[in-house]
């Protein structure tokens, strides 16, 4: 009866494993088979993909998913249980100089509550060190020279917001890691971090993007990535998943394909 | 690494906390010798500070600070920066900061009013004492994820180790008080970070006449070269042992 259901999409071609290693050229970041378990919690099960560079790619799923874990396991705060993550090639266990290549903004940015914006920048690019590619587009944009003397721990939730983007985009790195990026910022900020992501993606950088709701960032991603209880749903292209579902908007891209899913039985794992 | 330990100075010497403190002992201190006319007894007053108060501060400041800059060291870790040295430059920057607040605010007015060895033992023990809680609280903390539990065990720590350790061994003495116990003694006490300065501080003062027979074979071990060498060595052991397992733990924490 429903039109889009004929285009029911074959839940094989959706698993992310499946996809042919030939596929893409430029493989930036391959995790095999990670899990993690928090105590009775699996917050990672099995989980294997592939990014490449030029790719944007969204990471969605409901709270509590794994979305946020993944993306520390990535960054090397949490180290997982089993499995591997190759970054440009290596593994990175028990490796930092990887990370010199990423951008990463957390969900909620918080910095030494008594440094100034001004005192935090320089000491982020002190840590880097010399040799980074300085991108300082955004600190104007955001205009965040100005309020270099108020302390972090006066600002706003979005001012915050800006200082992390802003950091996140500061050493041009290959790969940015946008934790929830639009949360708490105006439409006008919003559209600014927009534009620098296009910018970013153009070049050919591989970003990141997670969140419960894209509609903001819909235009930008090439790829989508659904997490559930740990496990990875699906990892597909954006123009397929709207080609199979009949919807445009990614929002409700996934909620048919959350009700073909409860309609049928679930993906073999 | 040097980079980092600059950073987390700068925040600590920002935190009024720490500035507050170095006044707080300042002014005892200061007010402790004006109050005495005699500097020995002022010297007296400064040894409970030192042994009570020092630790206790710092176990509670390095504990609060970590949990405090959880995000901060999180924010570090997603940098091109290896853990153990994000580890040790904190461990470096609390007991720096520490330290030298020990050192102005004790350190300062005992060379004005005591220039003596007992001063400079006295001084040196607050130093290790600093540190070694501050080494104790980075394993309390890098161990336990929810923040009050690692305060409270913070605590735990400090009053084990100034109030319980005692009385425990107070009792084992009673009831073993038909046995020649001395000796043993001074290994017991090796197992005390504050029992050792205070031995240490108490033996380089008059007092120690009044220790009795466990005095004369403490005086006999500690008084030698030797005996402060191995003493020496036990407080740098208190500071090492606790980094140690502390930095393993971070290596592979979950942040």
């Amino acid at each position: 009866m429903n039109p889009a259901n004929s285009h029911k999409p074959e839940p094989t071609r959706l698993q992310g494993n499946s996809i042919s290693p030939n596929f893409y050229p430029s493989t930036m970041i391959e995790a095999k088979n990670l899990n993690k378990r928090f105590g009775k919690l699996q917050a990672l099960r099995n989980l294997s993909f592939r990014f490449s560079k030029g790719e944007c790619i969204a990471l969605i799923g409901p709270n509590g998913c794994g979305k946020t874990t993944l993306i520390k396991t990535i960054l090397g705060m949490v180290v997982p249980d089993s499995g591997h993550i190759l970054f440009d090639g290596k593994d990175i266990q028990g490796q930092f100089a990887y990370r010199a290549q990423i951008g990463y903004m957390p969900q909620t940015g918080r910095y030494p509550e008594a440094a100034t914006i001004a005192q935090v920048i320089k000491m982020m690019k002190d840590l880097r060190g010399k040799d980074a590619r300085l991108d300082e587009s955004l600190i104007h944009s955001f205009q965040l020279e100005t309020l270099g003397n108020k302390r972090t721990g006066t600002l706003s939730g979005g001012t915050r917001q800006k200082l992390s983007a802003a950091l996140a985009f500061l050493f041009s790195p290959d790969v940015l890691i946008l934790d929830e990026p639009t949360a708490g910022l105006d439409p006008v900020s919003s559209e600014v971090l927009k534009q620098k992501i296009l910018e970013e993606k153009e070049k050919g950088r591989l970003i990141l993007i997670t969140s419960h709701i894209l509609s903001e960032l819909d235009e930008l991603v090439t790829e989508v990535v659904f997490m559930q209880e740990g496990e990875l749903r699906f990892h597909a292209p954006m123009a397929q998943l709207q080609e199979q579902t009949g919807e445009l908007r990614l929002s409700k891209v996934i909620a048919r394909i959350m009700q073909q899913q409860t309609s049928q039985p679930p993906v073999a794992r | 690494m040097k980079k980092v330990m600059k950073y987390v100075l700068a925040d600590i010497l920002r935190n009024r906390i720490v500035l507050l403190y170095t006044a707080l002992l300042l002014v005892v201190s200061c007010s402790v010798f004006g109050l005495e006319d005699n500097a020995d007894k002022g010297m007296l007053s400064l040894l409970n500070l030192t042994l009570i108060i020092v630790p206790m501060m710092c176990i509670i400041f390095t504990t609060i600070y970590q949990y405090n800059s959880a995000e901060f060291i999180e924010l570090l870790v997603s940098q091109p920066l290896r853990r153990r040295h994000i580890w040790l430059s904190l461990f470096a920057g609390l007991a720096a900061a520490l330290s030298i607040a020990f050192l102005v605010g004790v350190g300062l007015p005992v060379i004005l009013f005591q220039p003596s060895l007992t001063g400079l033992t006295m001084v040196l023990c607050g130093v290790a004492l600093s540190v070694i809680f501050v080494a104790i609280a980075l394993l309390a903390s890098a161990r336990t994820r929810d923040k009050a539990r690692g305060i409270g065990k913070a605590i735990l720590l400090w009053l084990f180790w100034s109030l319980l350790w005692d009385a425990l061994v107070l009792f084992f003495l009673f009831q073993l008080s038909d046995y020649p116990l001395e000796k043993p003694m001074v290994l017991v006490s090796f197992l005390n970070p504050i029992d050792l300065a205070r031995i240490l501080i108490l033996l380089r003062m008059d007092v120690s006449a009044l220790m009795g027979y466990s005095g004369a074979v403490f005086r006999e071990f500690f008084g030698t070269g030797t005996g402060i060498l191995v003493s020496a060595l036990a407080l740098m052991a208190w500071v090492a042992v606790p980094l140690w397992l502390s930095t393993r733990a971070f290596r592979k924490k979950d942040l």
